[in-house]
């Protein structure tokens, strides 16, 4: 199979990688104006763009969209790298690549013409679901396959990771997305009432924990090791690190619906199991962080260091975070306010997108023949922008969203509620327009990013590179 | 709490897949070492301009401290 002359199949990693910038874009401007919608809301125009219709579109975009297609470029990297392979699959290999942008479009047609399942994060149509289900099940054909051939006998922990986000992403997907079609364009859930919220839940949550953090570990367990030009801190708390991850992971979901008809006695363990997500969380934190231990000057003029590195601390603080906002005595504050919106943010823009952005910026300039980035004083110019747009944002929603949960629980000592709802949305104008700021820093960065990729990609010469023989064992 | 039904026979049925490959990389030795692969990642030999000079595995490109 593999002869001397076998090469990296690095075009679909090429394709996904320039995608992952260009939807990031999209995804993030959608994000800055359904956040100036909350500010302006005579910028809700006609039912299309109304923010109801938009904000499905912006989580899709930017969850499926771009982070899928960081992780899909990301993933097929690191597989045929660290198995000395070329990527199996033939021609399921670019059918992911088009059947994942075309799921894309697809979600951007419809959700603004209010085509939607109505289930969070999972709103795309039975028609769409199927071929979801199809580009999943040949990314799982490709990436298994290439570990199936791999030439040398230890999968890397980072593939780990990687496969175990596959797995359970199908999974979740098939699971909640049961549903009995009416019409092209109109299906029903096959679950109702406290039975859907739950399976929804066990979905959404598992989504963050697989979609949104096992696959991102995958990158980080690669990138920041090759970044920094140092092994992993422990590679023995890394093993550790992923089976009490995927032990663990899946029971946290109830923590969504403390405080409703789901039974008490299933809101406590959902509460206790993210209890417990703290400890492998931090594990891998640390183990990520501590990589540079000893390089730390590496951290002073490497911005695509400080982005992955950064990432790990928005990790940690946003797994922290979740865990202390599963108690249900805090989650009787935070529940419904701008508190989950900034704890989101905070691992989505401080965690998922900084990973995502260093670990393309490592990509960039190797895929397609340069040195290094066009400029790398523009990568770290986004890096200040990116950092301070993701701080304006989680900052204001913790002050916003802690005010709103105390005028909501307000009461006179008549009994009668103090503040009525509209005076808390009042309340909240000025830090919705800090947060509108912030995705607009954060949107800005990843247009000088774009900037930057073009420039980088302009004249270069793209080469297929020869899969390496692997280095011989070190007794 | 009929989804319960699904759910909790979907997670033993995971977390038995799960050990089963888990049991299946202990038994195929996939930890018997636990540092090497850390630094056999850093010596694939990918670094930046592709093909070319780099031809086969020269040690050139380590690091310091390996």
């Amino acid at each position: 199979m593999s002869g001397t002359q076998t090469t990296y199949n690095d075009k679909v990693v090429r394709q996904f990688a320039v995608m992952t910038v260009i939807w990031g874009i999209v995804g993030m401007l959608v994000g800055v104006i359904i956040a100036a919608q909350l500010v302006w809301p005579e910028l809700n125009i006609g039912p299309w763009l109304h923010f109801g219709r938009l904000r499905p579109l912006h989580t899709n975009a930017v969850i499926f969209a771009f982070g899928g297609c960081a992780l899909f470029a990301t993933s097929y990297w690191c597989v045929q790298r660290t198995s000395h392979a070329r990527l199996w699959g033939g021609p399921l290999v670019p059918f992911t690549f088009w059947g994942w942008q075309i799921i894309i479009l697809l979600a951007a047609i419809t959700l603004p013409l209010g085509i939607t399942s109505g289930k969070e994060y999972a709103e795309l149509e039975w028609p769409i679901d199927i071929l979801i289900t199809l580009v999943w099940v040949s990314y799982a054909l490709v990436f298994f396959g290439t570990i199936a051939k791999r030439t040398v006998s230890h999968i890397y922990v980072a593939n780990w990771f990687f496969g175990a986000f596959i797995i359970a992403v199908a999974l979740l997907h098939l699971v909640n997305s049961a549903a009995v079609p009416v019409s092209l364009t109109k299906s029903y859930s096959a679950y109702s009432g406290v039975q859907d919220a739950m399976i929804q839940w066990w979905y959404g949550h598992n989504a963050v924990g697989f979609f949104l953090t096992a696959g991102f570990l995958g990158m980080m367990y690669y990138f920041v090791p090759k970044q920094a030009g140092r092994p992993v801190y422990s590679y023995r708390l890394s093993v550790v690190h992923f089976w009490a991850l995927i032990f663990t992971y899946m029971w946290a979901g109830p923590h969504h619906l403390h405080y409703t008809a789901l039974p008490d006695w299933t809101q406590s363990v959902g509460m206790v199991f993210s209890l417990i997500l703290l400890a492998p969380s931090w594990g891998g934190m640390i183990n990520g962080i501590m990589t540079l231990s000893g390089a730390w000057h590496k951290l002073r003029d490497d911005p695509v260091l400080k982005f992955l590195i950064t990432s790990l601390s928005f990790y940690g603080m946003s797994t922290f975070e979740g865990p202390m906002m599963s108690i249900k005595t805090v989650n009787a504050l935070s529940h419904y306010t701008d508190w989950t919106v900034g704890h989101v943010h905070s691992g989505a823009l401080g965690w998922v997108a900084m990973v995502s952005i260093g670990s393309i910026y490592y990509l960039l300039p190797r895929l397609f023949g340069k040195q290094e980035m066009f400029s790398t004083k523009l990568v770290t110019v986004h890096f200040w922008i990116a950092t301070i747009g993701t701080v304006l944002y989680i900052a204001s929603m913790w002050i916003a969203g802690v005010m709103q949960g105390l005028m909501w629980r307000a009461v006179n000592t008549d009994g009668t509620l103090a503040y009525s709802f509209v005076e808390s949305v009042k309340g909240s104008y000025p830090f919705w327009a800090i947060r509108w700021l912030g995705g607009v820093l954060f949107l800005t960065g990843m247009l000088i990013m774009a900037y930057n990729m073009f420039k980088t990609i302009a004249g270069s010469k793209v080469k297929d590179v020869p899969v390496v023989v692997p280095a011989a064992h070190h007794a | 709490m009929e989804s319960i039904y699904l759910l909790i026979p979907i997670s033993v049925i995971l977390v038995f897949g799960i050990a089963l490959a888990f049991w299946w990389s202990v038994r195929s030795g996939q930890f018997d070492d636990l540092e090497g692969p850390g630094f056999r990642v850093l010596m694939d030999d990918d670094e930046r301009p592709p093909p070319a000079q780099n031809a086969t595995q020269s040690d050139d490109n380590n690091r310091e401290k390996i």
